[in-house]
């Protein structure tokens, strides 16, 4: 019924419909033609894609087990049946794997395609980033500059500021939590640090760009600085408020792992509670806490809607908080929106950050888990 | 002096230092929590008056010439319904002349009133000829003044809403022709450009279609591959890598997941974009791990008793965890699952990737309608400049947060009711 | 009595002391009368601490039944009995590291040289620092040696340079033993020595900060019988200076250490004397029961 108010609409307000930049671009490529880019692509053949992959993983596991249960006198049958289930069962567990190639094959591909176009030293140690490739072939300037480690340095200011407000608050609440509250504040405290975990990042990135930015800017503007409206302090104050519940249970866990017995020590020579914890716990759940901050760090790397919500576009060098930075996961989603030509470099450099993002991302997390576990074997 | 004397000069002093530290702790702590109340009380405040919308009365006479001289189907469908509300509008305010001053006359009303009042008039052909009051939608400026979101302080220059306007509502509110009703057009309706038109039922539909797929796939592959994993490989080289594999892959950027969803299920496999069947599937990998680990724990739970009973009494391993392991595991299964859902229900970014972020109008009717998801709705909407949908973004999140916070409910349900201690 | 044997549970031991008619007519009985009383003398000429009608509860349970006991100046006490019987809880009850526990209550009278130590005017940490504690199993802090002795004189703040720590730290491992095995090492974490040699490291941690009492909780339960060895002539020496509380399984090893010996009973106070006494002549059948290896 709304379907003729847009395309109306488009007609009265001619300016209007461009309001809204990278979006109306593409949408108007949808409703145009929906389903049309897609030659060989029909309803039916969908359908049959769908039933097939639901045959798969539904069907066949109920056909299995309830052949079993009707099979089972017959021993043979049975012993065929289940050897099926055990295939069903590995094929199941592989899918992981499968996931993982298949992540790296398409970052891995479409990156190559994108180092040959831009060699690897432009693209990692390049300063200066500006992709948009023009619109016309003949238009000055349409190389486009890739060089990534503006976006590096925007990452790592944002995450730098996130984990300043995550680290100490997760620490202290977890502190807090688990060595001081009593009983009634910690079955509240905890469901409510759950809750702010809960949270879907877009509604924390809504957040950052409508109050806080502003916030900031109003309040921060008076004292004489030049506060941007996408700063990225808002960005990575946000993040860290994100983050903080996953850095808290993380140290808690730790904390907790400590052993009992040498608190006892600690108490026993009269250390009061807050000596033990600081010269006797925190020092002996260093190594777990700091698998758990590498944890989180990769997290904050890869977050998307907050920065791409509260963070700007422009690709500034600079380590001052105040002013506008962008991140990989932004420059990723931004070359990613609309309808892109698969072969430019514009969209491939999208697949060339996501293999960094995925690199940086495993190399933390292999290590955080190594590290996590190492000191969790230490108080088995 | 003696050691005693030593101990209890600096004990004052160390008693200080451990009351701030405690203090330290439980200010954290209050900063998460103040944070969140703040978030959400923002939210609600900003948003719960998307409940209402500004509706205009208007007393509209349909003549037949307006129909071509004869009030047939055809007709009644192709007749400029603009031009009656204009009409009615010119009679309610006979001293507008100015033409800059009926442009704003006219704005008052949204631009999709003239598509309501055709599908009553189709319905009802009847009050051709007669004089009756339609309640029209109002334009979202008008909706923002109503709602006193206007900030009529501010110099004219930098207001969207004039001050003719101001006063030309006023005046409707007057002659008892404004009234802010329950606002089922966002209940009930797709996107739109114009904030009073657009409704989060297109939205909620392609998060439902999304999470459906997500759920029929992720489940029992999940579960399966949890089973696998923890009741019958072997540990060896081969497993191990499986497990350090999910272990990683629960780490993986979410965007990550996109632009596998992207490169491989559009590109590779031709896959239409924009559809809730590519992003249910994205998102059906993304929350796989999750649901692997939780449903070990779970699995891993269930005493080895309860296998050696089964095992002696002449049960197959495979009979044995399907009839025996199973079911008991199940509870926990089912949280961990559920836990994974609330993580794809908020999930924004790879659905970006995978072009879930289209401008679409129509209300999907399956996973191959294209449409989009309730967190990307919330993300277009909070990039759109209008203020009208500031109202409609957070009212979009309170219901988003709504729905996550029935499932997590569920989820507390589901733990209490099954609590069992072997 | 001959009849019994050795494996049989405790309600067998006490429904054969009920038939048994030399018996006083029910010992348990009398245990849960009002008017139970320790056997022995239960106080000493110079007492450091002392303990009087002392009641401990872990939420509803009750630990510890009326217990009353002096410890003397430069006196170690033993305390045996069964597991389970309180004697760790009543001996975490004299530096009140009960306060941990949530759940611990504890009611009664304890003094340290006159001062009531759950008192107003006792400051926790002060009193743990008086009365130190050696657990069961060693529980080296994950620092260096040297740290760990020197972890309750830099918390009190007992000496004012490095050297003078450095004095402080050598004399307790030298005085603990340890000096000869550790001088060459002591940057090295006290995790990594052995576990007799932790159990020294733990008691040279506790008398770093020269306190009055020493409380030992089975320090040799982990420990092998040369470590534990080291550790008794260890006890015997430190006994010149502080007053020591030793709980222990073995009943050679309360023999061999102790002056006096407390012996305990589902949380009560049976019988008290000097070593040689209790362990030659007991004066209670239950006493005479543990000690002669019946039960426990
Ligand atoms: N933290 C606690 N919470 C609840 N009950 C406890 C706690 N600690 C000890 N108890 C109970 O108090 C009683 C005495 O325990 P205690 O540890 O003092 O025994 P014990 O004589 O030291 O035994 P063992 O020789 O085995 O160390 C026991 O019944 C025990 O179950
Ligand atoms: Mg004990």
């Amino acid at each position: 019924m709304i379907e003729c108010s847009s395309a109306l609409h488009s007609i009265l307000y001619p300016n209007r419909a461009f309001t809204k930049p990278p979006i109306a671009k593409f949408s108007l490529s949808v409703r145009s033609q929906p389903l049309a880019g897609f030659p060989g692509w029909s309803l039916t053949t969908g359908m049959a894609f769908l039933g097939a992959l639901f045959g798969c993983f539904i069907a066949v596991p109920i056909m299995l087990f309830a052949a079993l249960g009707i099979s089972r006198r017959n021993r043979v049958v049975t012993r065929h049946i289940e050897r099926f289930i055990r295939w069903f069962l590995i094929a199941c567990s592989c899918l992981a794997i499968l996931t993982t190639i298949g992540i790296v094959m398409s970052v891995l591909f479409e990156s190559i395609r994108f180092f040959r176009i831009i060699p690897i030293p432009d693209f990692l140690f390049g300063l200066e980033w500006s992709p948009q490739t023009a619109i016309r072939e003949d238009q000055v300037g349409s190389s486009g500059a890739f060089g990534a480690v503006p976006l590096f340095a925007g990452t790592f200011l944002i995450t730098v500021i996130a984990m300043v407000v995550a680290v100490p608050l997760g620490l202290m609440s977890a502190i807090y939590l688990s060595e001081y509250a009593g009983r009634r504040i910690r079955t509240i405290g905890k469901p409510l640090l759950e809750i702010l975990a809960g949270i879907p990042t877009v509604v924390y990135g809504f957040f950052a760009a409508l109050t806080v930015a502003p916030f900031i800017r109003n309040n921060l503007g008076f004292l004489g600085m030049d506060v941007s409206s996408e700063s990225a302090l808002a960005a990575g104050l946000v993040m860290g408020i994100m983050i903080l519940p996953f850095v808290s249970s993380l140290s808690d866990d730790v904390i907790n792992a400590v052993p009992q017995s040498i608190r006892d020590g600690s108490y026993g020579l009269g250390a009061t509670h807050s000596e033990t914890i600081r010269r006797i716990v925190l020092p002996a759940a260093l190594p777990g806490i700091v698998g758990s901050i590498l944890l989180a760090v990769s997290r904050a790397i890869g977050e998307t809607m907050i920065v791409v919500m509260a963070a700007g576009l422009a690709a500034n060098l600079t380590a001052n908080p105040f002013e506008s930075v962008t991140t990989v996961t932004v420059q990723i989603v931004t070359l990613l929106i609309g309808d892109q030509e698969f072969d430019s470099p514009k969209t491939l450099a999208a697949f060339a950050l996501g293999l960094v993002l995925f690199i940086m991302t495993l190399v933390l997390n292999v290590i955080a888990l190594r590290v996590v576990r190492k000191y969790k074997e230490q108080y088995e | 002096m003696s050691q005693v004397e030593i101990i209890q000069r600096g004990i004052r002093r160390r008693y200080v230092v451990e009351g701030m530290f405690r203090a330290c702790g439980l200010s954290a702590l209050i900063c998460g929590v103040v944070f969140l109340a703040f978030l959400l009380i923002t939210t609600f405040v900003k948003g719960y008056t998307a409940l209402q919308q500004t509706y205009i009365g208007l007393d509209i006479t349909p003549m037949e010439e307006d129909f071509d001289g004869a009030v047939t189907e055809e007709t009644l469908r192709r007749a400029d319904y603009g031009a009656l509300i204009k009409r009615s509008l010119r009679e309610a305010f006979p001293d507008v002349t100015r033409r800059k001053e009926k442009k704003t006359l006219y704005r008052l009303v949204s631009s999709g009133a003239q598509h309501e009042l055709r599908q009553k008039l189709v319905q009802n052909p009847g009050l051709v000829g007669q004089t009756t009051t339609f309640w029209v939608l109002a334009d979202d400026e008008v909706d923002m003044y109503m709602k006193g979101n206007v900030n009529v302080s501010i110099p004219e220059k930098k207001r969207r809403f004039k001050d003719h306007a101001i006063e030309l509502t006023k005046r409707l509110v007057q002659q008892d022709r404004i009234q802010l009703r329950f606002n089922t057009p966002f209940f009930s309706r797709g996107d739109s450009r114009e904030p009073e038109q657009a409704g989060i039922k297109g939205a909620a539909m392609g998060s439902l279609f999304a999470i459906l797929v997500t759920m029929l796939l992720s489940f029992p592959v999940g579960i399966a591959a949890a089973i696998y994993l923890q009741e019958f490989a072997k540990t060896n080289r081969f497993t191990d890598f499986i497990e350090v594999n999910i272990n990683n892959l629960a780490a993986v950027p979410s965007i990550i997941f996109g632009l596998l969803g992207l490169a491989i299920f559009i590109n590779l496999f031709g896959l239409p974009r924009s559809i809730p069947l590519v992003g249910g599937m994205v998102l059906a990998l993304m929350t796989l791990p999750t649901i692997i680990i939780s449903s070990r724990a779970a699995l891993a739970a269930v005493p080895p008793s309860i296998r050696e009973a089964a095992l002696g009494i002449g049960a197959s391993p495979v009979q044995t965890v399907l009839h025996h392991v199973l079911p008991l595991a199940m509870p926990g299964m089912m949280t961990g699952a559920i836990i994974g859902l609330a993580q794809a229900m908020g999930e924004t970014a790879p659905l970006l990737m995978i072009g879930m972020v289209a401008f679409i109008v129509d209300i999907p009717g399956s996973p191959l309608d294209p449409g989009t998801a309730l967190p990307v709705q919330i993300y277009l909407w909070a990039d759109s400049p209008e203020r009208a949908f500031v109202e409609r973004t957070s009212a979009a999140i309170i219901i988003l947060l709504l729905f996550l916070s029935l499932v997590n409910g569920l989820i507390v349900v589901l733990r209490k009711k099954f609590e069992k201690r072997w | 009595m001959q009849g019994l044997i050795k494996s049989k549970t405790q309600t067998n031991y006490f429904t054969m002391l009920e038939n048994d008619n030399n018996m006083p007519p029910t010992l348990d009985d009398s245990l849960n009368s009002p008017d139970f009383r320790t056997l022995g003398e239960v106080t000493v000429p110079r007492p450091i601490m002392k303990t009087k009608n002392v009641n401990v509860f872990y939420g509803e349970k009750q630990a510890i039944y009326n217990a009353s006991l002096d410890i003397g100046k430069n006196e170690v006490l033993a305390m045996i009995g069964p597991s389970g019987c309180g004697k760790s809880t009543f001996l975490r009850c004299l530096n009140r590291m009960n306060d941990t526990i949530d759940i611990c209550r504890i009611e009664g009278e304890i003094t340290l040289e006159g001062e009531d130590i759950y008192g107003r005017n006792m400051d926790v940490v002060l009193l743990r620092a008086r009365v130190g504690m050696v657990f069961q199993k060693p529980n080296p802090f994950p620092k260096s040696i040297y740290d760990n002795v020197a972890y309750g004189i830099n918390l009190h703040g007992l000496t004012n340079s490095k050297s003078e720590t450095d004095d402080v730290v050598e004399d307790a491992l030298k005085r603990a033993g340890l000096w000869a095995e550790v001088s060459d090492r002591l940057n090295q974490p006290g995790t990594g020595l052995s576990g007799g040699q932790q159990q020294r490291l733990c008691i040279a941690r506790a008398i770093a900060i020269s306190p009055e009492v020493i409380l030992m909780d089975e320090p040799c339960s982990a420990l092998d019988p040369i470590a534990t060895a080291k550790i008794e002539e260890l006890i015997d020496e430190l006994s010149q200076m502080y007053s020591i509380c030793i709980v222990t399984h073995s009943m050679q090893q309360a023999a061999r250490v102790s002056q006096r010996t407390a012996y305990f009973h589902l949380g009560k106070l049976i019988e008290v004397g000097s070593t040689d006494l209790i362990f030659t002549n007991p004066g209670h059948r239950l006493t005479e029961g543990y000690i002669t290896g019946r039960f426990g």
